[in-house]
């Protein structure tokens, strides 16, 4: 067994951690407790978590110490803390999609990612806050109080996976997961400073992930850095016959290849962005082309026409599918339920009283856009956009590897500074709505400060399954970097 | 743009009725303000949202799943479900191995 570690004897990489702990150099629990003393001292302020499974860590990483000492052979994330945005179900655990409509309720079943994790080795510490059923851009719309950016505490973390995104920020794990269906990875991720990944849709199973837009959410990887980001998205991924949107194909391979460089890749440069960001951000844009061009890449101008109306797709998309799956919560199976003489006066009261405005907002907005006399204008245009904007990415992708875009339009801003203006809060997405309609990866990077010395994260996107190109990118900027 | 409330310049791409309506297929109570403030928004984001109209999406096939998907079948055998208990358990009201609601019929006649 090895000698109990404290504090800086511990490493901070996921893969250190993971090797380490298999090789009996540092114990799980050891690991653990020193994520666990951060929170205590400072997740007060941040509220990255809704709820920290103290007991249940601690047990888990007993048992992997155990098994070390008897000489089995772990997985990947061997001794691994992961905290997993509040959606994703954990059997017998409450999940509440920090949403006072799910009040109570403890599913019966794991989500995919939670027994892929465990397969692993991993070590899950918590369930991290989130707007409410993931809609929202700042982590502000939650049932439960909002989440503070650890770079800032006055300023917003970004959102939906604004609880993921501060916990590896402020220290509290190494590595978490969360979900992104239209920026909710990528956005905290740059407002954070950390690593954060889209993966390709159908990557991950999404079986027990709580549905937003079935045909945009798709789960990934936070991280501090580009390998540890890998290294969850390979554990988590590959087919799984219980959804039946999943890919047909084994785990993503992406680690191996971060050390190629980009020597001879074509990185695209989209003319016509749609406008908006701030000087600091396309700034850091700049610099990143810079550092890729110095590492031998060709910079390639392209043009993706359709990109800009991709906001407006989204929105009616996004909000028509969320319609339909919030239907579900109607008092009957899960959590909360308002009392009232007959079914339907219990349904009326239950919703109007389990979901916060800005869910309501867009349950009525996506209603609106499927209903008669309204579809065809509305859901059916966004449907024929959705395409034009697949097929003009399609296009660039045959001039180029990847693209290279900004991942939020500003560094994080204040908070309560968007709360009473909606549509100033959508165009957080402008940047990363745009693969989660196409299906394709993209991957928000640290790529140094902007106003205020806050981070800016640079997001690179590349076509369906080519996350390792999309990698071996972030990671070349990464080094640029060091 | 600013709190959508206080904009005196509202479009007329919905206006409180069809807000009305839309709440009330959706089970959602709205109070006045409530009613007024979520015509003003949705308003404001229609507006934003009519930059597609001018776009000619003639032939252009409507995307509905990012991937082409098939059904999945799967052969018919035996295996785990989740548990009757853990489900109901988890329910606001069960009674009897079932979900208990409050009446259905009978009520309004």
């Amino acid at each position: 067994m090895a000698d109990q570690k404290t504090g800086d004897q511990i490493p901070v990489a996921a893969t250190d951690i993971s090797w380490e702990v298999r090789n009996g150099v540092t114990r799980a629990a050891d690991v653990l407790e020193r994520y666990l003393a951060e929170i205590e001292r400072r997740d007060d302020d941040v509220h990255a978590f809704n709820l920290v499974l103290v007991d249940e860590a601690r047990a888990r990483a007993a048992e992997i110490d155990d098994n070390v000492v008897m000489g089995r052979v772990l997985g990947s994330l061997a001794g691994v803390p992961v905290a997993l945005k509040d959606n994703m179900c954990t059997r017998g655990i409450p999940t509440t999609c920090s949403s006072r409509i799910l009040d109570g309720w403890k599913p019966p079943y794991d989500a995919t990612i939670v027994t892929k994790l465990r397969d692993a080795g991993a070590v899950i510490i918590g369930k991290t806050n989130l707007d409410e059923f993931a809609m929202g851009s700042s982590t502000e719309n939650s049932a439960f109080g909002a989440t503070h950016n650890p770079h800032d505490l006055t300023r917003v973390p970004g959102g939906s996976s604004g609880g993921s995104a501060a916990a590896v920020a402020a220290g509290f794990a190494p590595v978490s997961l969360g979900s992104d269906t239209g920026g909710s990875i990528r956005q905290p991720a740059a407002l954070c400073g950390v690593v954060g990944v889209k993966p390709t849709y159908g990557a991950v199973s999404r079986l027990g992930l709580i549905a937003f837009a079935s045909s945009l959410d798709q789960i990934g990887p936070m991280a501090n850095n580009v390998a540890d980001s890998a290294l969850l998205l390979e554990a988590v991924s590959g087919h799984d016959p219980l959804d039946s949107t999943s890919i047909q194909q084994g785990p993503l391979e992406i680690s191996k290849q971060l050390d190629w460089g980009v020597a001879g890749l074509r990185v695209g440069r989209i003319t016509d962005l749609p406008e908006g960001a701030s000087p600091d951000v396309n700034e850091r844009l700049e610099v990143a082309f810079d550092a890729l061009r110095a590492a031998g890449a060709e910079i390639v101008d392209v043009e993706v026409p359709a990109f800009t109306y991709g906001l407006t797709a989204y929105y009616l998309i996004a909000p028509a599918e969320a319609s339909s799956n919030l239907a579900r919560y109607d008092g009957v199976r899960f959590g909360l339920r308002i009392d009232a003489p007959d079914t339907n006066a219990m349904y009326l009261a239950t919703r109007t009283e389990g979901f916060g405005d800005e869910v309501k907002r867009r349950i009525m907005l996506g209603t609106y856009a499927l209903s008669a006399g309204y579809y065809d204008a509305y859901y059916g245009r966004a449907l024929k956009v959705r395409r034009r904007i697949a097929l003009d990415f399609a296009q660039a992708y045959e001039k180029v590897d990847v693209l290279l875009t900004p991942a939020s339009p500003t560094v994080a801003f204040r908070m309560g500074d968007k709360t009473t203006d909606p549509m100033s809060m959508y165009l957080c997405d402008t940047y990363t709505i745009p693969s989660n309609l196409t299906g394709d990866p993209g991957m928000s990077v640290p790529f140094g400060t902007g106003e205020s010395g806050l981070p800016v994260g640079v997001q690179v996107l590349a076509p369906a399954l080519k996350e390792d190109v999309m990698f071996r990118t972030a990671a070349e900027l990464e080094r640029s970097m060091s | 743009m600013g709190s959508a409330i206080a904009s005196d310049a509202v479009s007329d791409r919905i206006n409180s009725e069809a807000v009305a309506k839309v709440a009330k297929l959706a089970r959602l109570s709205l109070s006045d303000d409530e009613l007024l403030q979520a015509t003003h928004q949705l308003s404001d984001m229609l507006d934003h949202f009519a930059d597609i109209d001018a776009l000619d999406l003639e032939g252009v096939e409507p995307m509905t799943h990012p991937m082409p998907i098939a059904n999945v079948m799967r052969d018919d055998i035996e295996q785990d479900v989740l548990d009757r208990e853990e489900v109901l358990s988890a329910a606001p009201v069960a009674e009897d191995g079932r979900f208990r609601v409050p009446p259905i019929l009978g009520l309004d006649d």
